[in-house]
């Protein structure tokens, strides 16, 4: 549905500079399938936003080319640039970019008044399909409401319907849930992957949430200094994240320096300060080489008193411990190195006690060291 | 990969296509294109050509003009008074100005709406009038204020015709400018600055000293610098008071040199370039500490709640003070304008004049086919710039605040330029530009006035065009380019409905403004072309002075409508900002 390849977006630094340009965006292909949500996702300024609004063509690329349903909308090599008004695609804004001078309906219905005459509706096929698309946001008993009166959530899908009436093939979300607090962040979460799986929307959507990205996407991509670092569907990032920026920004994890030891079948032991470890990876890694493990917390297990020492079993002693409600989070000390494990609300065990780490097959991924 | 360099901004977004040309050519970029081009030749012609009739002769690059303007007699003495002049009247308004700020936002001194309704004053008693009321009021044979309080307290009277009397008169009305700008500042101070003052054991009055004047010294650099620029520039108290007594000024000079058989341009033209220097280093400096004080903005958007500060005895003093320039400043004036708007000829108030009043000035003013014409010609020429001012600035703050044009900020500094530009300096330029051009016949119209109009006020309109373009989320005007409207669909349906504030505000404050215009007028205008301010001037130069103040009268009485009407406005349409 939508195609990007090998585009690039760079900005002037500043007046006068002509020399210092700062590449927002190098060098990113990408497709996205029919009926997917797809999630660009990273920390500010990794050109995540900036990709998006190239798409919408309120920028324009250095080179490149986008094309959606097989329209070129924006090609540096068959010169192609289609404005942002002729491309037809719908867009959420991170500020909702409500019209505060207009109501709820008029709002809805500007996309289709303002389409050239010969393909705009009728006054009354306009008003069906503001009140068709208000109803399946739920917002069709405010129609007349001024739009700057309504709550947060309401003008999210003043939004989200605003871009929506003109049916476009693609919809793009910048950040759409940021501005809204943590409870109604969660409820629009569901509203909003809802809402796309049974319209069967193609979306583009933009966060630095992570929460976000994997819950809503089919696919993810972790975006890091303008360039895609990993895609693929959220479970496979999250389990299997293919370099230290992805496992450290996406969840939390314990980094554990190592070398490649021996190989058993699929699973490689890896020498560390601490003690080895096992872990299984489907990546080819040479004998000695450096490597990082990554262990999620969460699958990290701990006992009071002592467990021996196989493999992926260490002993340390409890620093801290933080209550957070749903888990329980604590520092360990082995050895010279700290490590978090995250355990359900059962497990609390106070400062000072001696335990047994347990990390779980589950915890590790096996990342190259130095990336 | 490496970034086309060089081809930025417009050209950029052309990266280019079969459509290049229909696009470049596209309706926004011829708009933009001559938005451009007018801003650009209202700010420079008139200054070029001020230069080229000031510095060259026959072709040749001179300083005669120069030598000419500055070997008239009693030339030192010009500049000496000038300077004199600017200083003294600027002392007085900063001093009144920042003391009545202070009080007012600071305090607990009664009377507050009072200094608010005050501060109006100078917009709707226009300075030609002030200045023929303070004749009224203080000159020392029928001065009123001499005849009834000095002469009888001290035996002597003060005299109006001298340069403190002109610093005065010019102080008084330039106060509340200064009192406007100090409220901001005062108001926009974080009250815990001097709360943690307070808490680190300090008294008041070092509190005072230390904290508040340090904070507010952004403030009044910047409006002593506006104080300068606007006293050197003043035309009616040195023109109407100086001449009177013989205090000379650039500007009473330049509208002298100007009124001779034949006119000296050239000479005009020196002394308007010796000005002009001195008030483009005002604002240059003013431009400067503006920068500067960004980082040192004590606003943070909050709403703020000072505590205000007990005065305990030194709170009566303060409310007579209030008290005393409300009636000096607004009661005085506007009292003895109606006065000698009753009068058959004009004589200062006694028992027997006061028994005798008529209005038959007002009927000899709404007879007079002058005083229609004038109104007539000051209407249009109010509406006329008004709305041509903010309809430009409109589409060129959009240039400034929202396109990535390279070299867009030259359209917002030139833009500013005009307000170094003292009026009467304008005047004399866009004078030789009509005078000069041959085919262009705008001398002896209203569109020479126009010009004029529509250059001084084009900062004004530019600065409200562009708060406002600022305060619109650029994401407004990008939702509306992803739903489907082109550039002129989404300016016209989202960025003006959500300026209209802004654009109603600053159109108003022109309409208000060029009402009462007199210094680039009195050059431009010509027989059958007088505005409401010229006729006054006539009608004080004839000494016809209660049709003047007939005529007076009624317009504070439509500046009042006016003003009232922006304040509701602006009220009203502010709410819906949000």
């Amino acid at each position: 549905m939508l195609r990007i390849t090998n585009l690039v977006k760079s900005f002037g630094a500043s007046r006068g500079e002509k020399r210092k340009r700062v590449f927002a965006v190098e060098d990113i292909s990408l497709e996205v399938d029919e009926g997917q949500l797809f999630t660009l996702l990273g920390p500010s300024g990794c050109g995540k936003t900036t990709t998006l609004r190239c798409v919408a063509g309120l920028e324009t690329p250095d080179s490149g080319e986008i094309a959606v349903a097989d329209r070129v909308l924006f090609s540096s090599e068959k010169r192609i640039r289609v404005p942002a008004n002729e491309r037809g695609l719908g867009m959420v804004f991170q500020s909702y970019a409500i019209w505060p001078h207009m109501n709820v309906f008029k709002n809805v219905a500007f996309p289709l008044q303002v389409l050239p005459r010969r393909k705009r509706p009728s006054s009354k096929g306009i008003k069906e399909r503001v009140e068709r698309v208000l109803g399946v946001v739920r917002l069709d008993h405010l129609a007349s409401r001024q739009a700057t009166d309504l709550s947060g959530g309401q003008q999210q899908r003043l939004a989200l319907a605003r871009a929506l009436v003109m049916e476009p093939p693609l919809l793009l979300l910048d950040e759409p849930l940021s501005n809204l607090d943590a409870k109604l962040r969660d409820e629009m979460r569901f509203e909003l992957k809802r809402l796309q799986r049974e319209l069967g929307i193609t979306g583009v959507y933009v966060t630095h949430d992570q929460v976000e990205a994997l819950a809503m996407s089919n696919r993810v991509a972790v975006m890091r200094d303008g360039k895609i670092e990993q895609v693929g569907a959220p479970r496979e990032v999250y389990e299997r994240p293919i370099s230290r920026f992805v496992a450290d920004f996406i969840g939390t994890s314990n980094f554990i320096d190592g070398s490649i030891e021996r190989r058993e079948g699929s699973d490689y032991i890896v020498k560390t300060p601490d003690g080895p470890l096992r872990v299984h990876a489907d990546a080819d890694f040479a004998v000695g080489a450096p490597v990082v493990v990554a262990a999620r917390p969460e699958h990290i297990e701990l006992t009071v008193g002592e467990n021996g020492t196989a493999p992926n079993h260490w002993q340390g002693r409890v620093e801290a411990r933080a209550f957070l409600g749903e888990v329980v989070d604590h520092v360990v000390s082995v050895g010279s190195r700290e490590i978090r494990a995250r355990c359900n609300s059962k497990v609390s065990i106070p400062p000072e006690t001696d335990v047994a780490v347990a990390f779980h097959e589950e915890a590790f991924s096996l990342i190259p060291a130095g990336e | 990969m490496t970034a086309p360099g060089a081809a930025a901004g417009a050209l950029r977004s052309g990266i280019v296509g079969r459509d290049t040309l229909r696009r470049l050519f596209s309706g926004r970029n011829l708009i933009v294109v001559a938005v451009i081009a007018i801003v650009f030749y209202i700010a420079l012609v008139p200054l070029g050509f001020l230069l080229w009739e000031t510095f060259v002769q026959d072709g040749q690059l001179t300083l005669e003009r120069f030598r000419e303007a500055y070997s008239a007699i009693g030339l030192t003495s010009m500049a000496a008074n000038s300077l004199a002049f600017a200083a003294g009247s600027s002392a007085i308004a900063m001093t009144l100005g920042t003391l009545l700020a202070y009080l007012i936002v600071r305090t607990d001194v009664p009377f507050k709406p009072l200094m608010f309704a005050a501060s109006l004053v100078p917009l709707i008693i226009p300075g030609i009038l002030h200045t023929i009321a303070w004749i009224f009021l203080a000159s020392p044979e029928i001065g009123v204020i001499n005849l009834h309080v000095i002469q009888p307290l001290t035996g002597r009277s003060f005299d109006v015709f001298t340069l403190p009397g002109m610093m005065l008169v010019e102080g008084l009305h330039l106060a509340p400018l200064v009192f406007l700008l100090m409220v901001a500042s005062f108001r926009s101070m974080d009250p815990s600055l001097e709360e943690s003052a307070i808490m680190s054991g300090a008294p008041l009055s070092t509190v005072f000293r230390r904290v508040t004047i340090p904070l507010a010294r952004p403030a009044l650099y910047a409006a002593v610098l506006i104080m300068a620029v606007r006293t050197l520039e003043s035309f009616e108290v040195p023109a109407i008071i100086g001449l009177q007594g013989g205090v000379w000024v650039f500007t009473s000079r330049i509208w002298h040199v100007l009124k001779d058989k034949p006119p000296s341009y050239g000479q005009a033209g020196a002394y308007s370039m010796s000005l002009l220097l001195l008030t483009s280093v005002g604002i240059y400096l003013h431009s400067r500490l503006a920068k500067r004080s960004r980082s040192y903005q004590t606003v943070t958007g909050k709403g703020f709640r000072p505590r205000p500060v007990h005065l305990g005895v030194w709170r009566w003093p303060a409310t007579l003070l209030i008290l005393l320039y409300f009636v000096v400043a607004v009661v005085l004036p506007l009292a003895i304008l109606l006065y000698a708007s009753t009068q058959r000829f004009y004589s200062p108030p006694t028992r027997a004049t006061l028994s005798d009043m008529s209005l038959d000035s007002y009927r000899d003013v709404i007879h007079s086919d002058l005083a229609v014409t004038a109104v007539r010609n000051s209407t249009v020429l109010g509406l006329g710039s008004a709305t041509a001012v903010m309809l430009l600035m409109a589409i060129a703050s959009w240039i400034v605040v929202r396109t990535r044009l390279p070299g867009r900020w030259m359209i917002d500094n030139v833009s500013f330029m005009p307000l170094a530009i003292p009026g009467l300096v304008l005047g004399v330029g866009i004078l030789f530009v009509y005078l000069r051009v041959p085919g262009v016949h705008l001398y002896n119209t209203l569109w020479i006035m126009f010009m004029a109009y529509l250059t001084r006020y084009m900062p004004y309109g530019m600065r409200y065009a562009s708060t406002s373009m600022f305060q619109i989320g650029r994401e407004l005007e990008e939702s509306a380019l992803t739903s489907g409207a082109g550039w002129f669909q989404s300016f016209r349906r989202v960025v003006v409905p959500l300026l209209m504030p802004g654009l109603i505000a600053g159109w108003i404050y022109i309409l208000i403004v060029s009402v009462r215009e007199l210094s680039s007028t009195i050059i431009l205008y010509s027989p059958g072309k007088e505005t409401l301010s010229i006729l006054i001037w006539e009608m004080n130069q004839n000494g016809e002075f209660p049709q003047l103040a007939a005529l007076g009268t009624m317009m504070v009485g439509a500046l009042i409508v006016l003003v009232t009407l922006a304040y509701k406005l602006g009220a009203r349409i502010g709410i819906r900002e949000a």
